[in-house]
């Protein structure tokens, strides 16, 4: 517990992410803005979902643990279903946006592409997704206090932790993906979306088997990532020039000579 | 301004060592903050009135606004023409959105500063949540009460009170503007800022000593406290370094905020809220409400609200001739009045409003003393320079090329007022709600979305417009909301370490 604990888990949890906020999106207002709109989004379906699920279960038998059991599963189906509703919902936005700036300003060139707001829309849906799932545990582990006192697992804190950092990643990577997919038209990409995120969720059902949820979210993470690397026009070729510093569009958009 | 002056005494004899005796003072800050602010979009400064309660000022979405500046060099300010041609209009919009997209980023950070102030002061230190049993003498009725009816009653009827005093408090601003009684404002704003930098941040600091146990003398306290409170009072009212006036205008706010949260019982507190946006709608858009009137008259007069507290996000520098009778010029003011872009039309607060427009004979010399002066008419005959002859000379075409006018450079202002509700708002949810960050997170983000939209409104309409409905309405649905609905259904989550 105490600080070792806090800040290994946060710097866990959210690093990558706020790596990424920091590198590519802090500079520009408008990446900003639309991370934020992203975040709301995500709060907007989550709030829905809540609301469904706290409407079953006034109307349920609250004595009955199965019951209760059963209704979060289905609270956390829903949940994921909305989610991607309202992934869905957001992109129609942007589009309509787009397309409006695109008319109203006599230039070709709009100032944030398609593909930068599917990037920055599934980071805004990943921290917000990831700060719900996880600030009020990191609270809690301040204090003091021995973890899994009554047999519970050891690991809640770290699993807690590793599990928050694949979601905030993998939201990224879902939505560069379906807003690439909706772009294309390609709908069996949006359903396999879709899918890897009930199954990502469902593979917490079996916490606290750690095992047998994290190592399957992280196979379905680099998966995933290697999917929105392409569908984003990454290549093996362009990997390779990038890291060897040979990239000359990376470098006169970066103003850095070779 | 006597009044006031006295009616402070009264109160800080009255009750010893604790603040409420601000609560008054800060009403009647309050309205007059209102007022100001009201005329220019954004302004919402109901903020505090104590001290910090200036901050009312008007803020003014977007650049300068049509910022009705006082003379410049020797000419009468010439609204700028709004006429725009066709094909211009585009290449605006399209710099609009990515200028426009900077503002909100440059609202967005102060704005998140003072909430995090807010909330972290809530988490540490437990005077702000404490309930002592004071109150301010606006809110009267307790809520403790017996029954829940009665405890509704309480807060309606002390929400209607304090609701009142502000109307009130703002109409006598507005009526004080109209018969341009300036020192009584100015000095009204001058002595709230006063109490506040000096008396809020010495019980804040108190606390924050006393939470963490550090042993402090008062004679290092009181160097502190003064250096504090010189250095703000001469940023805010003077001039200072941007960043460190906006620091301070973000601290003050802060405190203000605190200070409702600490002194406003719970219903009361989310009704206030939800009132005073309703109050900020109706006053700034209805035709015969007092803060469109306030900016109505303050653009008939060419003059600029008053500096009040304002947050500005930039500054820009001018080339501006030595102005005789001007006692306080804020540079981030005057930049900004001189500033009239068609598309701010709020009011921006400008700097001293107060003062009128120069005579020619000014007390001060201007630093040409007396011999000189002799020695000049001496040489070259007798030379008067009038504003008549100024302006001849002006009107003249000058070699010096205009003033450019960047989007970038102008700013954008938020009325004090504004911070100072959505701190209270975030504060509450964070001292309040047991879902704790989950709460705080979501009134947050609501808060920010519902700035977005407003400043989206301003650039689309192009006139004051009120900055707290969005934003507060969101706030408290997302609040009750994330704590009756989300907060159990994560909590479940939580416990069982399910994903969504």
């Amino acid at each position: 517990m105490t600080a070792a604990v806090f800040f290994g888990c946060t710097f866990i949890a959210f690093g990558p992410a706020i790596a990424l906020f920091l590198f590519t999106i802090a500079r520009e207002p408008l990446r900003v803005i639309f991370l934020i709109a992203g975040a709301f989004f995500w709060l907007v379906s989550l709030l829905l979902s809540s609301m469904v699920w706290f409407i079953s279960v006034q109307i349920s038998n609250k004595e009955s643990a199965v019951q209760q059991k059963g209704l979060l599963i289905f609270g956390v189906v829903l949940s994921v279903l909305l989610q991607e509703t309202f992934r869905f919902a957001y992109y129609k936005l942007l589009k309509k946006a787009n397309e409006g700036l695109l008319t109203l300003s006599q230039e070709e060139t709009m100032p944030i592409s398609i593909r930068q707001l599917a990037y920055v829309s599934g980071l805004g849906f990943g921290f917000m997704s990831g700060a719900f799932s996880v600030v009020n545990i990191l609270a809690d582990s301040v204090g003091p206090g021995t973890v899994g006192i009554h047999g519970d697992s050891q690991h809640y804190f770290l699993s807690s932790a590793f599990m928050t950092m694949a979601i905030i990643l993998l939201h990224m990577f879902w939505g560069v993906v379906f807003f690439d997919a909706c772009e294309k038209q390609h709908w069996w990409a949006v359903a396999a979306v879709v899918i890897s995120h009930l199954v990502v969720s469902c593979l917490t059902f079996q916490n606290p088997e750690y095992v047998a949820s994290l190592v399957p979210t992280y196979v379905i993470l680099f998966l995933m990532g290697v999917w929105a690397f392409y569908s984003a026009g990454g290549s093996f070729r362009n990997l390779k020039l990038c890291l060897t510093c040979k990239d000359k569009d990376f470098l006169l958009a970066n103003h850095r000579p070779r | 301004m006597a009044n006031n002056a006295e009616d402070v005494e009264k109160n800080m004899d009255q009750q010893q060592a604790n603040a409420a005796p601000e609560p008054p003072q800060q009403q009647q800050q309050q309205q007059q903050q209102q007022a100001q602010e009201a005329a220019t979009t954004r302004a919402r400064s109901r903020g505090g009135s104590g001290a910090g309660g200036g901050g009312d000022g008007g803020g003014g979405g977007g650049g300068g606004g049509s910022g009705t500046g006082p003379e410049q060099n020797g000419q009468p300010p010439t609204p700028r023409p709004v006429v725009m041609v066709d094909a211009e209009e585009d290449e605006d919009e399209e710099l609009t959105l990515k200028y426009g997209a900077k503002h909100v980023i440059m609202l967005f950070v102060p704005v998140t500063l003072c909430m995090v102030v807010v909330v972290a002061t809530i988490k540490s230190v437990s005077f702000y949540t404490q309930n002592d049993g004071q109150r301010l003498i606006y809110t009267p009725f307790p809520e403790d009460t017996d029954t829940v009816a009665q405890r509704a009653l309480n807060s309606i009827l002390n929400a209607t009170i304090m609701i009142t005093v502000i109307i009130v408090m703002t109409l006598v601003l507005v009526l004080l503007y109209k018969y341009r009684c300036y020192k009584v404002i100015q000095g009204w704003l001058f002595l709230s800022s006063l109490l506040l930098l000096f008396f809020f941040s010495y019980i804040y600091l108190k606390e924050v000593f006393k939470t963490y146990n550090v042993a402090m003398d008062y004679f290092t306290l009181a160097i502190i406290i003064w250096n504090f409170g010189v250095v703000g009072m001469m940023c805010i009212h003077w001039k200072g370094p941007l960043r460190l006036q906006q620091a301070y205008l973000i601290m003050i706010s802060a405190l203000m905020a605190l200070v409702f949260i600490k002194y406003l019982p719970e219903w009361t507190a989310w009704l206030i809220l939800a009132v005073i946006s309703v109050y900020d709608l109706l006053a700034v858009l209805c035709p015969k409400g007092p803060l469109r009137i306030l900016v109505e008259t303050a653009q008939e007069r060419n003059e600029p609200i008053f500096p009040a507290l304002i947050y500005s996000s930039t500054m820009v520098w001018l080339v501006n001739m030595a102005d005789t009778d001007r006692p306080k010029r804020n540079s981030t003011e005057a930049a900004s009045s001189q500033q009239e872009t068609p598309e701010a039309a709020a009011a921006a607060a400008a700097a001293v409003v107060v003062s009128p427009a120069p005579s020619s004979p000014s007390q001060d010399d201007g630093g040409f003393t007396t011999s000189w002066v002799n020695q000049q008419q001496h040489q070259l005959g007798p030379l008067q320079s009038t504003d008549e002859t100024r302006r001849e000379i002006q009107q003249m075409p000058s070699a010096r090329p205009p003033v450019e006018d960047d989007d970038e450079e102008r700013g954008v202002k938020l009325g004090l007022g504004d911070f100072i509700f959505y701190s209270m708002l975030v504060g509450k949810a964070s001292a309040a709600a047991s879902g704790d960050w989950n709460t705080t997170l979501a009134c947050f983000v609501a808060i920010l979305i519902g700035l977005c939209l407003t400043l989206l409104l301003l650039a689309i309409f192009k006139k004051a417009l009120p900055a707290l409905p969005i934003s507060i309405f969101f706030g408290l649905v997302f609040y009750f909301a994330t704590d009756n609905l989300v907060r159990p259904f994560m909590d479940k989550l939580a416990l069982h370490q399910f994903y969504i």
